[in-house]
């Protein structure tokens, strides 16, 4: 009996259970084999993409020269940069009067700031459509960039929440003596927020504005309610793409989706890692 | 008084219902080492906070070197703060965190560098000067906030509980700095404590308080030796008290009717009401084993319960012998262990008797 009994497993050891590690296994494969296999495609030389038939970059080449694809990219770019500076100053503004202010309806404003997180993408978008062809005319025959404007409005509605949100909880670890410690050494009320509080904050106000682009640059829903025909954006150009048929460029365009939002969720994990906070 | 750096005139503070501070008046004087002491929400920290200026008070006068300070906000008071916390910028280095006061109000840069650098040397940081506040020990983080608040040369240095976060050894030798910075810079400390050894030891003069009221102002041995009040002689110290009444008064003489000791004669100049409370501290306390041959003397017997040995001294509980129907009386007794064998002289379940004089009993008026 004793020769079956594993050294020392402690209560807490489940790492250790062999069903337990089958299931966590399995759960991965679950949510990253398509995501590999998108990828592994991606580099597949053949046109109706189903069976392997060797190794080939073209296809990032031929995604590269689709000009509509690469405008589709160079719009997305452009709406999630604005996107993501707006939503940060904006969403940044309303977690330091949330942690700031005490007024009246303090709860029922939190609580409406963060309804576009809880409301289903499809409601917003079409409420965004409605919004857009009545109220503004719909901007898409714009000049560019400011055909996208009605896009990125729509998408600084739904980001800066996240932003509000990361903000808040940083600040919720502020010491407010600090504060104190500095207008008490002589500072005025605009440089202890510049010298103490936003030092302070600036790693949560990053991680946010990086989840803002994350998000601005991954939406399909409500980007799909608020463009028109020149207006697309890099998924909602994939997705027509699809509609014809499955190339390797479409994989190819996808891996690199994949490849920026995986980089730029990693900075911003790295910007709230506990060390991050504990030090900042 | 003129000459007062501050003075604190009753000043009242109310949270809604609740009066924090209730009319104090304190003059404190130049150079003078304060302590505020009182037990948590007494009022002693929401006083600091009022002369520091970041509440005002509800009503009265706070005045620093001559000048009203209720219009004019924390950063153009000229006092500053080491707070509980210590308050030190997480994100600046030791130095840039002592510059950070000087900065902020445009002295030129060479000043400031010989300033922070003067500062530092003087808490004994000029080591450490390049590292960040999470290098560094709690009793480091300390000092880093003293220079930060000495650099601004204040006319008046506010403490809140700078060594409650302290160990015990830490604290006892930061006692000793604290005394000696004061004295090196000559600036009025202002510190506020809940630790009597703290104040007792430190401060020049101790203000008292209990639920917003100052019960007493007084130097450390006078408010020892001669508490105002039940409240005072109980928070400083250790100390027995018995209830009694007053059965007879003459020129300087008192005669009080107590339970447990029943006819005390003291001597007692000054007020007392018919319902008195004596108070005798449990250094005071002989005790001898055999009846001891003193005259004059206050003595009742009992048994020792409970014994605490703390090496210099040693504490124990005494329950006398004719305790009253509302149950048995203990009082507190201190032991000095001053010869080796004094240990072993007397241990618990022994009976003894105990004894002190009456000049060293205390008269006090609830």
């Amino acid at each position: 009996m004793g020769v079956f009994k594993r050294a020392s497993q402690g209560p807490l050891d489940y790492h250790r259970r062999l069903w337990l590690r089958l299931y966590v296994g399995l759960t991965f494969l679950a949510i990253y084999a398509p995501i590999i296999t998108l990828i592994i495609f991606s580099f597949n030389d053949s046109r109706r993409n189903i069976v392997w038939r060797g190794f080939t970059t073209k296809y990032y080449w031929k995604a590269w020269n689709n000009d509509s694809l690469f405008e589709a990219f160079v719009n997305s770019l452009t709406i999630a940069s604005v996107s993501t500076i707006v939503s940060t100053i904006l969403g940044t503004m309303v977690a330091l009067l949330l942690w700031r202010f005490r007024f009246p309806l303090k709860s029922a404003y939190e609580g409406l700031m963060a309804l576009p997180i809880v409301v289903p993408e499809i409601c917003m978008g079409v409420a965004m459509l409605a919004f857009f062809s009545r109220v503004t005319g719909f901007p898409t025959g714009w000049i560019w960039p400011f055909n996208l404007s009605a896009i990125t409005a729509a998408h600084i509605a739904f980001s800066f929440p996240f932003v509000a949100i990361v903000v808040r909880s940083r600040l919720a670890g502020f010491n407010r003596e600090l504060e104190e410690a500095s207008k008490d050494l002589g500072a005025s009320e605009w440089q202890t927020f510049w010298k103490v509080i936003f030092p302070f904050m600036k790693p949560g106000v990053i991680a946010g504005a990086l989840l803002a682009f994350t998000l601005s640059l991954d939406d399909f829903v409500v980007t799909f309610f608020t463009s028109g025909p020149d207006t697309l954006t890099f998924p909602v150009k994939v997705y027509s793409m699809v509609r014809f048929s499955v190339t390797p460029e479409v994989n190819a365009a996808s891996t690199v989706l994949v490849a920026i939002t995986i980089i730029v969720t990693i900075i911003a994990m790295r910007f709230q890692s506990p060390e991050k906070m504990a030090r900042g | 008084m003129s000459e007062s750096i501050i003075s604190i005139r009753n000043v009242t503070k109310t949270f809604g219902a609740v009066r924090a501070v209730n009319d104090v008046s304190i003059d404190i004087q130049a150079n003078e080492f304060f302590a505020l002491l009182g037990p948590s929400g007494c009022g002693k920290t929401t006083l600091l906070r009022m002369i520091a200026g970041f509440t005002n008070p509800s009503a009265g006068q706070i005045l620093i070197d001559g000048q009203d300070m209720v219009a004019v906000p924390p950063n153009k008071r000229p006092v500053n703060m080491v707070f509980q916390s210590y308050a030190v910028f997480p994100h600046m280095s030791v130095e840039q965190n002592v510059a950070y006061g000087l900065q902020v109000v445009g002295t030129p840069a060479a000043e400031i560098s010989t300033r922070v650098a003067n500062a530092l040397e003087r808490v004994g940081l000029d080591e450490l000067r390049t590292r960040m506040p999470g290098q560094l020990s709690g009793g480091q983080r300390q000092r880093v906030a003293l220079a930060r608040a000495l650099v601004k040369q204040p006319k008046v240095l506010l403490l809140d509980e700078p060594l409650s976060a302290l160990d015990a050894k830490l604290r006892e030798q930061m006692q000793f700095e604290l005394s000696q910075l004061q004295q090196d810079v000559g600036v009025t400390f202002i510190i506020v404590t809940h630790d009597q050894d703290e104040a007792l030891s430190m401060a020049d003069r101790i203000a008292v308080m209990q639920d917003g009221n100052v019960d007493q102002i007084a130097e450390p041995g006078a408010l020892y030796e001669k508490p105002a009040n039940r409240f005072v002689a109980d928070f400083i110290g250790k100390v027995n008290l018995f209830d009694g009444e007053v059965s007879g008064t003459q020129a300087g003489k008192l005669t009080v009717e107590t339970a447990v000791l029943g006819k005390v004669h003291l001597t007692h100049d000054g007020e007392a009401q018919h319902q008195v409370c004596l108070a005798i501290r449990p250094e005071k306390i002989r005790i001898s084993k055999t009846k001891p041959d003193v005259e004059g003397h206050i003595t009742t017997r009992g048994r020792i319960t409970d014994w605490a040995y703390y090496g210099d001294c040693s504490h124990m509980f005494v329950e006398t012998e004719n305790a009253t129907q509302s149950g048995a009386v203990r009082l507190g007794v201190v032991i000095q262990n001053d010869t080796r064998d004094a240990v072993d002289a007397l241990d618990i379940g022994d009976d003894v008797h105990l004894f002190w004089s009456p000049d060293d009993m205390l008269v006090l008026n609830d």
